[in-house]
């Protein structure tokens, strides 16, 4: 077996130039000319600009230009759009507040862009940012979710009143409504899902570069995906046409969700490149991407299970209210409904399910995909219910998870999906013994002893990626397709160039798109290379999110591959003088069957470029192949996540003793890049569940934008994590894969939260249960006691 | 302007520089050295970390002007001879790092914090000892397999060495 193909830990291509510090990401690139670009930003979270007076500004050393919105209206730069339509369960279309990208009459959030600064020099724009000086009429802001849609609240956008962009819904309430009627038990929760401010370590940056020969724009931005951002830019906002406008993402620092959108800095810094003829750099500071950057999640949910005398679940009800933040950011709309909803059914055989979303403006940051995206949310609902349902009925709460467990395939959800494999009880049983479930009373009466409360908890959690079949997608609103692309060029020599619309920002494409390429073709990693991230190389692409790139963006490369491989084949018949169908391929050697003639890879493609020994008439010469990919149905990961937890009540502080991982993600390519995602999305989750907490105060300042205020995990929050995993291959792609990027955080935040209420005998604590939270459910059950 | 003079990566560097100009400005803008990277504006992150004088130091807190006449060692400089640094060799080896862009200063504090602690880590003390950098995207988990791996292999490498 080859020691670099398909299930091999192969170390990392990538990693010699990240190493070394010879990565080279956005804010790393100087572009010769270049000028640097300072937003100005609203201070209030709500108000009229009655002026912008830039005269100041403009005249101050090193400026180049002060820009604000009228400049862009008057160049007929169209506003920032959101690419999924959602209609209101009453039929209308969602409620769309104009989003320009530079403020025109109001300002909705704190950190708005109301004027950009071009400069010299940094400290230049800075210091001239600060002499733009705007009056604003202030407003009352609209910050509470739970109160943002009552009548008498100002309203974030006029064209949506009660600030109400829809009312969703989905699924079948008459059947749910029956199922309830006839219900032995019923468990109804309240929850919050907290608002998460994504926070990669790169901050977002953007160099916007105008070439007067050529009329071409240049953008380089940290982006997953270079080439939606090029048509946004060129098709809605009207930059420049598609052929006029370069888009790379060179090497990108983390993203998470957070640098799917198309933002505001990007949009002027490319504008902006030519009406001050020189390139315009922006780099993020920390704290704008803290204002700025999309945030995660933010719901308030009312959910509630229906079951029979046996702990089946006969249906669930479910209400949320999103809240969508200032503006619809590029995919918000999509987020708390498609991939929220059809996610509710969990792992469990669910006869009836129906779904209220009601999305909400309020004047915070927008809120979009954040890891997960919309799946998070919904595990934590399904499996919140399923471990309270559990200890009101008494029962065990993996016994009684396995007790619902769909368990054969292909299973239609009530919620469109319909999850084509699986074996949930394996990974359940497979967790449990690597949990050491069996031992946790003895640990428990251990900690007891020592004066700790231990708890343990469970999430089963199930998400729908490899996003995704385009018309299943188009009839459900999105205004995309959500295919991926490849090219394999062979050059003669033999070494391999793979093209992908699909983009690394962490993932490690390099090495594990390689690893295909090598599998198939018999040939060393050192003769691959993995380009992507530039549209004037990648054709086109639809980029990296929702775990996508194995599932849709690798299984365009081996259609692209099952084409090169049938031409080099024939090439090779030809030469060694063989029928098309007497050639054997295996390992890099061309064989013919029956005979003792055989060719090496590399002489093969050789003879596609010389083509002497083939008629042209009927092969082309070269050995060049393309291919699109557009999947036939979501991909279902699953798993089973077990936290257990000891909390000192004295302190409230939560030690995570163990944490057990098995996840179902079909066939896996490399492993140790498998596990390597599932660590970093259970922190992210951990982090949501622990750490992570979101303030606004009442006039909407984000009190929390710094990482002095707002706590992403250090390693010391963290334990290591043991993770396993189970296999039933994907049936719907040609690799088998189902995809792995956002299963850590998608299971996480359910099983911390039901450890640690397990822990503490409380039916719910709030996200995050800080030491000062945890510290607080102690005393007041306490007091309770008392009294 | 002031005049300013240190060594970076062994290599003698003169330059005139503002007075507010930040270390690590310096060293990305002036000297091209862009493995050094920002991630934060509050000194929390941890991207930017350097050694100055051997010690770890974030290059986003201290003035150029004053390094005067320091020793500083960038990323770029880890590995003068070509050959690895047993630490950068752990975090490839551990796959310590997936988006990389916090892994130059992890990799830097790594390094002093065997030079602080020892060749024999256990994972507590690199949890605690890591406090000052953030990672996103691996959880720490293999971040901490890398540093325990790579002190053990300094410490060979020193032993080889003499």
């Amino acid at each position: 077996m080859s020691t670099t193909g398909i299930g091999q830990s192969v170390r990392r291509v990538e990693d010699f130039r990240f190493i070394t510090g010879s990565g080279q990401y956005t804010a790393d690139i100087d572009r010769p000319g270049q000028s640097y670009a300072v937003f100005v930003r609203s201070p209030h979270a709500h108000a009229t600009i009655k002026a912008i007076n830039v005269e100041e500004a403009a005249r101050a050393p090193g400026v180049l230009g002060v820009f604000t919105g009228k400049h862009l209206v008057a160049d007929k730069i169209g506003g920032l759009i959101c690419g999924w339509m959602i209609h209101s369960k009453d039929g209308s279309p969602m409620k769309a507040g104009a989003h320009p990208a530079l403020a025109l009459d109001k300002v909705r959030y704190v950190g708005d862009h109301v004027a950009v600064v071009i400069a010299e020099t940094l400290n230049q724009a800075r210091d001239a940012a600060e002499l733009v000086s705007v009056d604003y009429d202030v407003h009352e802001a609209v910050v509470d979710l739970a109160g943002a849609q009552h009548p008498h609240r100002p309203r974030v956008h006029e064209q949506a009143p009660n600030n109400t962009v829809f009312q969703w819904h989905l699924g079948d309430k008459a059947a749910v409504d029956a199922a309830f009627g006839k219900a032995k038990h019923v468990t109804k929760i309240e929850l919050t899902n907290n608002r998460l401010i994504p926070n990669a370590i790169e901050p977002r940056a953007a160099i916007g570069e105008y070439d007067r020969g050529s009329g071409g724009y240049t953008l380089y931005t940290t982006s997953q995906n270079p080439h939606v951002a090029r048509l946004v830019l060129s098709a809605f906002i009207g930059i420049a046409a598609e052929n006029k406008l370069r888009v790379i993402a060179p090497d990108v620092g983390g993203a998470f969700g957070s640098k799917i959108f198309i933002y505001a800095e990007e949009v002027v810094c490319v504008w902006a490149s030519r009406k001050v003829g020189r390139p315009v750099k922006w780099v993020a500071e920390r704290t704008e991407s803290f204002l700025a950057d999309a945030h995660g999640r933010d719901h308030l949910t009312v959910a509630e299970a229906a079951m029979d005398e046996t702990g089946k679940i006969l249906a669930l009800r479910v209400q949320t209210t999103a809240n969508l933040g200032a503006y619809l950011s590029t995919f918000a709309s999509s987020v708390p409904t498609y991939l929220y909803a059809p996610l509710l059914s969990g792992q469990y055989d669910i006869p009836a399910i129906y779904c209220e979303v009601d999305a909400v403006y309020t004047n915070t940051a927008p809120v979009d995909a954040y890891r997960g995206a919309g799946r998070p949310e919904a595990t934590f609902v399904i499996e919140r219910l399923m471990e309270i349902a559990a200890r009101q009925l008494g029962k065990d709460p993996a016994e009684f998870r396995m007790h619902n467990f769909i368990s054969s395939f292909p299973h239609a959800t009530p919620v469109i999906m319909t999850y084509d494999s699986g074996d949930y009880a394996a990974c359940m049983k497979k967790a449990l013994e690597l949990a050491d479930y069996a031992g946790f009373a003895k640990r428990k009466a251990q900690s007891r002893k020592a004066a700790k409360l231990r708890g343990i908890g469970f999430s089963a959690y199930i998400e729908a990626c490899g996003i995704a079949p385009s018309r299943a997608v188009g009839s459900l609103g999105a205004g995309v397709g959500l295919w991926e692309s490849a090219e394999v060029r062979v050059n003669p020599v033999g070494t391999v160039e793979v093209l992908t619309g699909s983009h690394s920002h962490g993932q490690g494409h390099e090495t594990t798109f390689a690893q295909l390429v090598s599998h198939r073709l018999g040939i060393p990693l050192e003769q691959i290379s993995i380009v992507h991230g530039d549209t004037d190389k990648v054709q086109m692409g639809m980029g990296s999110y929702g775990s996508r790139s194995g599932a849709v963006g690798m299984s365009a490369i081996s259609k692209a591959l099952d084409k090169i491989v049938a031409k080099a084949t024939k090439v090779a018949a030809r030469c060694m003088e063989v029928a098309d169908d007497g050639v054997d391929f295996r390992d890099g050697v061309f064989s013919g069957l029956g005979t003792n003639k055989s060719m090496s890879w590399s002489e093969v493609a050789l003879q596609a470029y010389v083509a002497h020994k083939f008629d042209t008439a009927e092969i082309e010469p070269g050995l060049k192949e393309g291919a699109f990919y557009d999947p036939t149905n979501f991909t279902f990961p699953a798993g089973v996540h077990i936290a257990e937890v000891e909390i000192d009540p004295e302190t409230g502080v939560t030690r995570i003793d163990r944490w057990t991982a098995v996840d179902d993600f079909g066939n896996v390519i490399n492993p140790m890049i498998v596990e390597g995602q599932v660590h970093g999305g259970i922190a992210q989750g951990i982090g949501q569940a622990m750490l992570e907490r979101t303030v606004y105060d009442d006039t909407g300042q984000l009190v929390t934008a710094s990482y002095m205020d707002y706590c992403i995990p250090r390693a010391n929050d963290l334990p290591s994590f043991d993770v396993a995993m189970t296999n039933t291959p994907c049936p719907s792609n040609p690799l088998g894969v189902k995809g792995c990027g956002e299963a850590g955080a998608i299971a996480s935040p359910p099983a911390l939260i039901n450890a640690i209420t397990s822990a503490l005998g409380h039916e719910d604590i709030a996200m995050p249960a800080t030491p000062q939270a945890v510290w607080r459910a102690i005393r007041a059950s306490h007091r309770h006691a008392a009294e | 302007m002031t005049r300013l003079a240190m060594t970076v990566n062994e290599k003698p560097v003169t330059a005139e520089v503002e007075p507010r100009l930040l270390l690590v400005q310096f060293i990305r803008e002036h000297l091209r050295l862009t493995g050094t990277h920002v991630g934060c504006d509050t000194s929390q992150c941890g991207a930017c970390v350097v050694l100055l004088n051997g010690r770890a130091i974030k290059s986003c807190t201290a003035l150029a002007v004053s390094c005067e006449g320091a020793n500083v060692t960038t990323i770029e400089g880890l590995a003068p001879e070509g050959r690895l640094h047993p630490m950068q060799e752990a975090f490839r080896e551990h796959h310590g790092l997936q988006c990389g862009f916090c892994t130059p200063g992890m990799i830097m504090a790594a390094v002093d914090i065997v030079a602080r602690k020892g060749h024999r880590l256990d994972e507590a003390t690199i949890r605690d000892e890591l406090e000052g950098n953030l990672c996103r995207c691996t959880g720490y988990h293999n971040i901490v397999k890398a540093v325990a791996a790579g002190a053990a292999a300094m410490g060979v490498r020193r032993v080889a060495a003499e």
